[in-house]
């Protein structure tokens, strides 16, 4: 019996989603995987009409590094260093989602002290990732010196990690019930030395770019993301928090010692890009009270757990966790088959949800606009190609 | 044969202008780094040369040594002919200029008018980049830099205007010998709206940020001249800085009193004053983000020309009193 | 009414402006936060993981406390250990035959006497190359014969300057 040929789509996925051939009247544009503002190797399609975007698409996979087919042919010990170039800017959260997802299948327990010093160090990665999106976005809409005061703030937290974990950047510290080595004598006055450092440098943030009024022009009423778009697309961090729902895994799932610490969950009500920008700057200083907390608070104890066991075979079965990341909630859902290595990991990134809404959030704003919000998502391209 | 020593004069002048501008545009990359490097705490060019003094000059023998590249499909004539015709005006419009009691090309009753004539050139300039590189951002640049551009002659004309009209000349001379020697006599303070309103003009006439959407680096990757490299790309470059030379020059003269000062007054007061203005546009370039296009356009036409057209009435009022 | 507004925020603006000048202004005269490498060095590298290098036995530095279990090797995600086992030296050349030991009874033979091979390394490689710094070899090491060098100031002309003999590098510690 003949079955009917398969339509296959052909032409590209350019001359598939947009018009056959060029139009009069538009120009069709690339912004393409290397520009300065992309943030890494992004490629939108862009269809304008003078200045105004009609049509707006995101092309993935440029960076696509099978990360998650690393994690079914690698054992999780060996994976763990995958974890920190997924989204090298907040790498802890990452491997604390690994990490976590591994013990919750296996129960292994995690000694308080390990859950405090994962606490701090999250928190410190979290605002470090915070303070290069600053600077980032920032430069993005041309403004060039206040990257480099955020990286002057943000040595002090790498010089913490790096006292700490070993690294700067990709940090792989977090491991199946606990962390890889205790802290070191002089980190915690450091952490609380640098949180009152970054206190004062807060309101010179304010002054130079928050309440300049050139900046509150490019950011102000320009990408509004009401919360049911943000239900829609998944978005979560602070895109939705941006948009009004006070939603934060710390919160909503708790994990580890979260619970014990006193911190708000900002958020705003304008849903464009300066709400987002204000939630992000406000989480700042709600991480600096957790680690203020978290500081104060370490008991002493084990950083690892004696008994967690050193071969990890994954039973038969599935599991999720999620944690909060500086983008949003970072998910790894393991499923193991009783062999060595896990049979399916699967990353789930808050970016590549967030970057979904682009294409309709950009029907009919201007080109500058585009690049707006595209820094008020945050967007880490390696993490939404894994 | 006799020579006009009028023209003669011109020649000199002509020359002497010229190596001003080079030298200072050479100069003023090195400041520009500099000074963008201290904003940033960092220390700028540094190893070639004692404290990177000789940076400009391995920038310039690097942009001689580039190949120059023509993009295929482009019109060559119309993309060469550029950043000559960026360059060109500058020598011009620096002519009447008086720098000092004495030192000055030519004495022209309408050197003002010459000045603002030969600036418009700019437009043009970066019109035919965008324009002859055959690339959809090179051309968004020269598209929104055309109308920046003519947006915002017309607030400079009108307040230059509002000077001429209470100096009653537009004699560049005659405007100096006007302000005396001590600061609060300078016209800044006298019509302190039409100098806001020239330095802001000045600024986005000079496309440098907060105005530099033409070359917006992080949107277009250096919009109309993305596609020049070597000395093409080395004429806009100093040409930018030239165009910046020219704008202080006519706010010391119209606005910061010349080469008036207290103590001796000479051309040596005339530069500290136009140096003073090219490092303030400087400052600002590090500042401020970038001003979104439509706002900009905003801001030409609904605040600075009906403020410029406003300040021009008082003025005329206050003179005919 | 709304005129007066929008002139109060424009003058409000012109303010925020005035600031952000002044901020700037302020660090443009600031000392400089940047260190002059190499002129200046920065103080913390010490606690940067640099590649893995042997741990001296504390009776002898010129040898390691690597047992050449080879878990390491096993352990790294991107195979960049090399461990090879020193082998058991050669028995001793068998007595000529016909000479026979006395005090052995006729008819059983005399058994070479054993000899056990050494528990160590006679080759130890790092390709630093594909080494990510994970730290899976330092954690999985039975003895503890492995640590972070935090040597960072590594350059090299060709791949091969980082093949590491991580024996030799022992040895010339051992040295100094």
């Amino acid at each position: 019996m003949m079955t009917e040929p398969l339509q296959l789509e052909t032409g590209d996925f350019y001359s598939r989603h947009f018009e056959k051939g060029p139009r009069e009247d538009t120009l069709i544009l690339n912004m393409g995987p290397q520009h300065p503002s992309t943030h890494g190797v992004l490629r939108i399609l862009l269809e304008l009409d003078g200045e105004y975007i009609l049509r707006a698409e995101p092309v993935l996979g440029y960076v696509h590094r099978m990360h998650e087919k690393m994690g079914e042919v690698k054992t999780c010990h060996q994976y763990l260093m995958n974890m920190g170039r997924v989204d090298y800017l907040h790498a802890l959260a990452w491997n604390w989602a690994h990490v976590g997802a591994v013990e919750k299948m296996l129960g292994i327990e995690v000694p308080e002290r390990a859950e405090y010093i994962r606490v701090i160090t999250c928190e410190l990665n979290r605002i470090s990732s915070h303070l290069l999106w600053w600077g980032a976005y920032l430069l993005d809409l041309g403004a060039f010196t206040p990257i480099l005061y955020a990286f002057d703030d943000r040595e002090f937290i790498l010089d913490l990690l790096q006292m700490v974990t070993g690294s700067r950047l990709t940090y792989t510290y977090n491991t199946f019930g606990g962390v890889v080595a205790d802290l070191p004598g002089d980190f915690l006055d450091g952490s609380l030395a640098f949180a009152k450092r970054m206190r004062e440098r807060l309101p010179m943030y304010k002054d130079l770019v928050t309440d300049n009024f050139i900046l509150r022009g490019r950011v102000e009423d320009i990408g509004h993301i009401p919360l049911e778009m943000c239900v829609r697309y998944g978005a979560t961090g602070p895109v939705v928090r941006g948009a009004g729902k006070p939603y934060d895994t710390r919160r909503a799932e708790p994990y580890s010692v979260y619970d014990r610490f006193d911190f708000e969950i900002p958020t705003s009500d304008r849903d464009d890009a300066f709400g987002r920008y204000q939630v992000r700057l406000a989480e700042i200083e709600q991480s600096l009270r957790i680690i203020e907390q978290a500081v104060t608070g370490i008991p002493a104890g084990d950083f690892l757990n004696p008994k967690a066991p050193k071969k990890i075979k994954l039973p038969v079965g599935e599991t999720y966790y999620a944690v909060e990341g500086a983008r949003g909630k970072i998910g790894v859902y393991l499923q193991g088959d009783g062999g060595p290595t896990p049979y399916r990991v699967r990353l789930r990134s808050p970016t590549y949800s967030n970057l979904s809404l682009f294409s309709e959030v950009a029907g009919g704003i201007l080109l500058p606009d585009a690049v707006s919000i595209l820094g008020s998502l945050d967007l880490v391209i390696p993490e939404i190609d894994r | 044969m006799n020579i006009d020593p009028q023209l003669t004069r011109i020649l000199v002048a002509l020359v002497a202008i010229l190596l001003f501008v080079a030298a200072n545009a050479i100069v003023l990359v090195y400041v520009e780094r500099k000074v963008a490097g201290h904003v940033q705490r960092r220390p700028g060019p540094y190893e070639v040369g004692f404290h990177g003094i000789l940076q400009p000059v391995a920038d310039a023998v690097k942009l001689m040594g580039k190949q120059l590249v023509t993009p295929g499909d482009g019109d060559r004539v119309i993309f060469w002919i550029a950043p000559l015709l960026a360059f060109a005006p500058v020598a011009l419009c620096l002519l009447p200029i008086t720098f000092g009691p004495r030192t000055y090309a030519f004495d022209i009753d309408l050197g003002l008018v010459l000045i603002l004539a030969f600036a418009g050139l700019n437009v043009l300039a970066l019109c035919l980049a965008g324009w002859g590189s055959n690339n959809k951002w090179s051309l968004l640049g020269a598209a929104r830099s055309v109308a920046q551009n003519v947006a915002y002659e017309i607030p400079l004309l009108v307040s230059v205007l509002s000077v001429a009209l209470a100096t009653g000349s537009l004699n560049l001379n005659t405007i100096t010998l006007t302000q005396g020697t001590w600061p609060w006599q300078w016209n800044w303070l006298i019509n302190p709206v039409a100098f806001g309103i020239y330095i802001i003009c000045a600024v986005a006439e000079t496309n440098r940020a907060p105005f530099d959407l033409p070359e917006g680096e992080s949107e277009l990757t250096a919009g109309f001249h993305t596609e020049y490299s070597g000395m093409g790309f080395g004429l806009f470059f100093m040409a930018e800085y030239a165009n910046m030379l020219v704008v202080a020059s006519v706010a010391t003269v119209l606005f910061l009193g010349g080469w008036n000062g207290p103590g001796a007054p000479g051309w040596w007061w005339f530069l500290v004053k136009m140096y003073a203005v090219v490092f303030f546009i400087i400052m600002l370039r590090w500042t401020f983000p970038r001003v979104r296009f439509d706002q900009l356009l905003n801001l030409s036409w609904k605040w600075l020309i009906p403020l410029a057209l406003a300040n021009l009435l008082v003025v005329a009022f206050i003179v005919k009193l | 009414m709304g005129f007066i507004r929008e002139t109060g925020n424009a003058a409000r603006g012109m303010w925020s402006l005035a600031v952000g000048l002044k901020v700037t202004g302020k660090y443009f005269l600031s000392p400089q936060i940047t260190c002059h490498y190499p002129r200046e060095v920065l103080p913390n590298m010490d606690t940067f993981r640099g590649h893995i290098e042997l741990i001296a036995k504390p009776s002898n530095p010129a040898k390691s406390k690597c047992i050449a279990c080879g878990s390491c090797a096993r352990a790294c995600p991107s195979g960049c250990i090399t461990v090879i086992k020193k082998k058991a030296e050669p028995a001793p050349a068998p007595e000529a035959a016909g000479q026979q030991d006395e005090s052995i009874p006729a008819g059983q033979k005399k058994k070479p006497p054993k000899k056990t091979a050494p528990k160590e390394p006679s080759l130890f490689a790092l390709d630093f190359t594909t080494c990510s710094l994970c730290g899976q070899c330092v954690q999985v090491c039975p003895v503890s014969a492995l640590r972070f060098s935090s040597a960072i100031n590594l350059a090299g002309y060709t791949r091969e300057e980082f093949h590491y003999d991580l024996l030799q590098r022992l040895a010339e510690q051992a040295e100094k």
